[in-house]
């Protein structure tokens, strides 16, 4: 057994673990944080997505051990108290879940492209959700709500900022070609 | 997946790590090969040696006319790199295509030449660039050229107890044009085909290949195809058209031989092309 030491969304966590431990499964059996979703147990779904030191990573394929001494924000972390996280808003907003697993990774995968690129195209956004798999296929929804929540992110800078902006109709923002608008 | 029970150390430096390198214990850097393999239960070491954080294995820096990519360098941090986006720009373009983001956060240039996956991006790349793999062991370092590098399936230059510890390629004189272009596997998103090429201004041109044989490969058939040559349409295509000639192919349930020359063929086209 090894002794860890990991800040998991604000709190300083101490736990002997298994070397062999993954740290999804840290997350999930050790700490009881289940909303972060173990999929197809390869890396290639990104359902066990968090944020390891702001980046986001695949939880299923990195051992507890390697996270010693790192921050871990998990889809729990996201809200403050009943304040949804925009992003998680947007999902909410723009339908961008049918069954809901992927849902997690898709949130964390998008947190981490915002704080990159705060306002992505149609193409950026496909891009940066290449390592997660939704298998209700809803993606023209999910890129809805990333968009919805960049527009959303973008507007509350602005307020903090002190201009004046007024809220902007999201879906206008979203172009469809016309084959995707016949998939509808 | 749970891998069976090892041991786990996290050295601070690659002496360390060196002391306590022996053949039942791997090496463990972004994970992203290993752990899956670990889960597998492919592989089986009863210790880990953690090198991730090990300072003097990471960074990217430009030194006595060489750009130099410490082995622990995530494809993230290449990608991002203003050193290499001005002297090597394929090398940050083609990080872009390794993997996906979170993939790219953790996998470590060293460790994927090391793996030496038949399907990785890097090797076709280092080798087009005429890099070295600079390996360290109990008895110091050496350098191999990385067209030496790989000598088949998963297999390299790399002897017991020695660590990768840094890449070094040669900063390409003014005018030099690279391309790498590559045929992903839509999941897993390795290359099915990739071919990286780079022109100096001299006309020499380098031409590499991952993906199609057991090992990475520089396809000197193409080189001396262009040789002396203006990169014309014609030109390319009849060098394109020698590609993978004469090396066995490799075939799986995404392509089979015919299909990979095939796919050699065109995705050197496509690179040739790009630096015309």
């Amino acid at each position: 057994m090894t002794q860890i030491t990991v800040t998991v969304n604000g709190t300083s966590q101490t736990h002997e673990v298994e070397p062999r431990q993954l740290l999804v499964y840290y997350l999930r059996d050790k700490l009881g944080l289940t909303g972060t979703h173990i999929g197809c147990d390869t890396s290639s779904c990104g359902a066990c997505t968090v944020h390891m030191d702001g980046m986001a990573v695949k939880s299923c394929s990195i051992l507890a051990v390697q996270a010693d001494g790192c921050e871990i924000t998990t889809i729990e972390g996201l809200a403050q108290g009943d304040q949804l996280h925009p992003v998680q808003e947007g999902f909410k907003e723009c339908h961008g879940l049918q069954c809901g697993f992927c849902t997690p990774g898709m949130i964390m995968a998008t947190v981490d492209m915002l704080q990159n690129n705060p306002d992505p195209t149609e193409e950026d956004i496909r891009h940066a959700l290449e390592g997660n798999i939704c298998r209700c296929t809803g993606y023209h929804n999910i890129v809805r709500s990333v968009q919805w929540a960049a527009e959303k992110m973008k507007t509350s800078a602005k307020v903090l900022d002190g201009a004046s902006v007024s809220p902007s109709p999201v879906y206008a923002s979203v172009n469809l070609n016309q084959q995707q608008q016949q998939q509808l | 997946m749970i891998p069976y029970a090892f041991d786990y150390t996290r050295p601070e430096s690659v002496e360390e790590a060196l002391d306590l390198l022996d053949d039942d214990a791997k090496l463990l850097a972004g994970g992203h090969s290993l752990v899956p393999a670990l889960k597998l239960r492919l592989s089986a070491p009863g210790r880990l040696i953690d090198i991730a954080r090990i300072p003097s294995l990471k960074g990217i820096r430009e030194e006595n006319g060489e750009i130099v990519i410490g082995a622990g360098t995530t494809h993230a941090e290449i990608m991002k790199s203003d050193l290499l986006k001005q002297h090597l720009p394929m090398f940050a373009e083609g990080a872009a295509l390794i993997g996906d983001p979170m993939v790219r956060h953790k996998g470590t240039i060293g460790g994927s030449l090391a793996h030496a996956d038949p399907s990785a991006d890097w090797p076709a790349m280092v080798i087009a660039a005429d890099g070295e793999v600079v390996l360290r062991g109990r008895n110091g370092s050496r350098s191999v050229a990385a067209a030496d590098f790989f000598i088949g399936f998963y297999s390299t230059a790399l002897e017991e107890g020695e660590i990768i510890t840094e890449i070094r390629l040669p900063v390409p004189a003014e005018g030099t044009r690279m391309n790498y272009q590559k045929f992903a596997q839509p999941a897993s998103r390795f290359a099915i085909v990739g071919c990286a090429v780079v022109r100096h201004p001299d006309g020499s041109v380098r031409v590499a290949f991952t993906g199609v044989s057991d090992a990475p490969f520089r396809d000197t058939g193409v080189e001396e195809a262009l040789s002396g040559q203006q990169l014309t349409d014609d030109v390319i295509e009849a060098a394109a058209a020698k590609a993978a000639e004469g090396v066995s192919l490799n075939s799986d349930h995404f392509a089979s031989e015919e299909y990979r020359q095939h796919l050699a063929r065109v995705y050197c086209k496509r690179a040739l092309n790009a630096v015309a």
